[in-house]
């Protein structure tokens, strides 16, 4: 099942529907990643809310996209992990860590407007790494 | 439903299949919401095991009782290459197959009792349970 994704000003929308096979998460994972160029995208929000579960292979795709979109100049926030799904997924040992997340889509937008790319606080600001 | 339930899993629809039975059949159980969830992460990681290194296998779940508890137990058998070094497959982020690598020691944290046998050339047969809380 395709995930729609939105276009809002600098921002992709995508909303997950239902239960995602793998195959699902990778086809979302390439169609982000396309996106963010086609429309020059500074910020992508995935929200989750209606996944009822998180495994390794969903919490490996988000975290990718993260990574991969942040390659091409935009940030990205994970919205609306409901809270049993999160209690598994800290039992599974699955922490999304480096990727931003936020409580619901308002909460997504409201961090994506603060932090414009490249202004994360846990990304090493211009010129303190001269080398790097 | 049935108190048992047989899965043929041989592709991705199939794991996503295996995981909302088993939460069907935990809720029809009484187990909390929470616990749903943890048992349907549980059999998606185990299912998805099977289709990465067995291409295909079968997953039972069934309701189990143990004087006045009341439990799930997934078992997931599959004739693939077997694991080489089960101690190892339980470890932490130890993947061959360019995983995360916590398929089988994250649906032990997740289940109440884990148990993998495997024989190379034979196949791996993954039993877990878990049990509902008196609470819940």
């Amino acid at each position: 099942m395709e995930v729609p994704i939105l276009k809002q000003g600098h921002y992709l929308i995508a909303s997950i529907q239902s239960a995602l096979t793998d195959a699902d998460l990778s086809q979302l994972r390439e169609a982000l990643i396309t996106r963010v160029g086609k429309f020059r995208a500074r910020g992508v929000i995935v929200d989750v809310t209606a996944l009822d579960v998180m495994d390794s292979f969903a919490v490996r795709t988000l975290r990718d996209i993260a990574h991969m979109a942040r390659l091409r100049g935009a940030e990205t926030v994970i919205v609306g992990i409901q809270p049993e799904v999160a209690f598994a997924m800290v039992q599974l040992g699955l922490t999304l860590k480096g990727v931003a997340t936020a409580l619901d889509l308002e909460e997504g937008l409201a961090f994506l407007n603060q932090h414009p790319e490249g202004r994360l606080p846990d990304r090493p600001s211009p010129g303190r790494n001269p080398r790097g | 439903m049935a108190d048992e339930v047989r899965l043929a899993i041989a592709a991705d629809v199939d794991v996503v299949q295996a995981r909302q039975r088993g939460r069907e059949l935990a809720s029809e159980a009484g187990f909390s919401n929470g616990d749903q969830t943890v048992i349907a992460a549980a059999i998606s990681e185990i299912a998805r095991n099977i289709v990465n290194y067995a291409k295909r296998g079968e997953i039972t779940l069934r309701l189990i009782t143990n004087g006045d508890r009341q439990g799930v137990i997934v078992i997931a058998e599959d004739h693939g290459p077997g694991i080489r070094d089960v101690v190892q497959a339980m470890e932490d982020g130890y993947s061959t197959s360019g995983g995360l690598g916590l398929g089988l020691p994250g649906a032990r944290r997740l289940m109440d009792e884990f148990e993998v046998h495997s024989v190379i050339g034979q196949g791996t047969t993954v039993t877990m349970t878990k049990w509902r809380r008196k609470t819940s």
